[in-house]
């Protein structure tokens, strides 16, 4: 089943002169219309004419994070701010906010990327699906609420928190699919448990969209096995609109409609232009944004190409799994950890403050990883064993997402440093 | 009226961080909080730090202010010429009435050792404890 065959399925080589002419307007109002795009292509040199091909997309300059933030918060859209109806935010680890906004095409774009998508996991008109992401300045509830509707769904918009009573409502409005983070969805399972639910007997779920945070196939596979339901990743920024483009059902990879957005892979070292299959940095430009553009913009995730027709029957072009961010992952004995994963976790527990510093060291051939977390004082027992019970708690949960062994170490408040600008949590004493 | 023999002792968390101590220390003395007992319990990674304070209504304030964890624990103090002797006598009495001691420290003062108990039910204690003539500290002593 596709929701917009012709262009989820169109010959790639009629595709790509869809993106180059896509591309060449988007280049010409540009250069015309907007500060930012005409000085930053002056600088280099390209004028829209150069723009001849595809390939030529490679002589513009790129778009940074930092852009963002220094053009804070509208400064890069396009269009006057009266045609804008929708503000999102993204909440900056780092400083500042990212604000982002839309016209009324750039949400029905968004909309219908999400609809392709929940298409091609077979959630349609016959579907309660509960929306346990975020709804606010955070894209993600938002974007799947307004893609689940688009496909006749019905919509149980729970948002986060609450966790017993979305169960209840799950059970009783019989929802048979749950767009949340990875890790909700695994501490759902986890209260559900203590209720007495079993999710596998007990309710009709049997799908879900799951993203935002980076997750791995154990996951997966624990998730499923757990909670009997398929479990599907989905991708996307707040940059590019939020959450768009989701795995199909051969789950080999995420699709990406070219018709809305054009990737690249670059070597981080180099800028090389990647092959398919070759991991590398993430470049993206927006074919179809008005309000807030977005050309060559280095998202900073990793991830790998592969252009083959999937057995699905869509030509779009599929991203590997992300595996986090190009300017952060650490590699603790062989395996890939993203601070972001262990933030993730950490703020899921009630007993310590978003404050945290990830040390590792090496001691021989072996890699260690000490976390400090921050002890909230209306949480402080007096009693030794309790603290040291809270310890180890944070740890199994670090082990369980990060299936790697973290050492755990309270501290007062106040006392790991505070950032003004980029946050700095990571100290890695391992000399190579 | 509040039992006479509850006492409240300050509970402050301690991380390992070099100078972490003295630096509670020097909050305790800049403040003028004077000490009547403290024990350090420790594990590995961290302490926690639990003295018997003067005013400690106050000193609890001051500390907060500080930004340091602290928090008050109803204790009961039992004053003893041998404390490890009244220790096993306390915490039998004690057991026989279905009272978990929690945690206990003596401390020896200038004109006796007293013994400061936590346990999980402490108007229970100080009334068994009194009734099998145990000598408990009342809260004025310590003033
Ligand atoms: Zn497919």
């Amino acid at each position: 089943m596709y929701w917009n065959e012709k262009m989820e399925c169109m010959p790639v080589e009629e595709m790509r002169k869809f993106q180059y002419t896509g591309f060449k307007s988007l280049i010409e109002k540009l250069y015309n219309s907007n500060k930012f795009y005409h000085d930053r292509m002056k600088s280099v040199n390209v004028r829209p004419d150069d723009i001849r091909s595809l390939d030529d997309v490679r002589k513009l300059p790129f778009m940074y994070k930092q852009d963002l933030r220094d053009y804070y918060p509208t400064k890069l859209f396009n269009v006057p701010n009266t045609d804008i109806i929708r503000f999102h935010a993204s909440s900056g680890t780092s400083g500042k906010p990212t604000v982002v906004g839309y016209t009324e095409n750039d949400l029905n774009y968004w909309t219908d990327s999400l609809a392709r998508a929940l298409t091609s996991i077979g959630i349609g008109d016959k579907d309660i699906l509960q929306v346990s992401y975020g709804y606010g300045l955070f894209t993600g509830g938002l974007g799947l609420h307004y893609g689940a509707e688009k496909v006749g769904a019905s919509v149980v918009p729970t948002s986060v928190g609450n966790t017993e009573r979305q169960l209840e409502l799950m059970q009783d409005l019989d929802v048979t699919a749950i767009a949340c983070t990875p890790s909700y969805l695994i501490h759902m399972s986890d209260v559900a448990n203590k209720m007495g639910i079993d999710i596998k007997k007990d309710t009709c779920l049997k799908k879900a969209v799951l993203g935002a945070e980076p997750w791995t196939e154990s996951m997966r596979t624990k998730i499923e096995s757990t909670m009997g339901i398929r479990a599907y990743d989905i991708y996307g920024t707040s940059e590019m609109a939020g959450p768009m483009f989701t795995e199909c059902e051969e789950r080999d990879g995420i699709h990406i409609s070219g018709d809305h957005m054009y990737v690249e892979i670059l070597d981080p070292e180099t800028g090389e232009i990647l092959e398919d299959g070759e991991k590398g940095e993430m470049v993206v430009t927006m074919l179809q944004k008005e309000a807030f553009p977005l050309v060559r913009f280095k998202i900073r995730d990793i991830t790998s190409l592969n252009h083959d027709v999937c057995e699905c029957g869509r030509t779009s072009p599929r991203i590997s799994k992300i595996t986090g961010r190009s300017d952060d992952m650490l590699i603790i004995r062989g395996i890939n950890v993203f601070p972001s994963q262990i933030e993730y976790t950490l703020m899921r527990i009630p007993e310590i403050g978003n404050q945290y510093m990830i040390e590792v060291t090496r001691d021989g051939a072996l890699d260690n990883m000490r976390i400090m977390v921050e002890l909230k004082p209306d949480m402080f027992s007096d009693k030794v064993t309790d603290l040291v019970r809270l310890r180890m708690r944070i740890e199994s949960e670090l082990r369980k997402y990060l299936e790697i062994a973290a050492v755990v170490e309270l501290k007062a408040p106040g006392e790991l440093p505070r950032f003004e600008g980029k946050a700095k949590r990571v100290i890695d004493k391992r000399v190579f | 009226m509040e039992n006479e023999n509850i006492i409240t002792q300050l509970s402050i968390f301690v991380s390992n961080e070099p100078g972490r101590l003295a630096a509670i220390a020097e909050i305790l003395k800049n403040f003028n909080i004077n000490v009547k007992g403290f024990n350090l319990a420790e594990s590995s990674e961290f302490g926690i730090l639990r003295t018997i304070v003067e005013n400690p209504d106050r000193a609890f304030d001051c500390i907060r202010s500080k930004g340091v964890i602290v928090k008050k624990t109803d204790i009961i103090g039992i004053a003893t010429e041998d404390s490890s002797g009244s220790l096993f006598e306390a915490a039998q009495i004690m057991a026989k009435a279905g009272i978990n001691v929690e945690y206990g420290y003596s401390y020896t003062g200038k004109d006796s050792d007293q013994l400061f108990v936590r346990v999980n039910d402490t108007e229970k204690a100080i009334k068994v404890l009194k009734e099998a003539g145990v000598k408990l500290i009342k809260r004025s002593e310590l003033q």
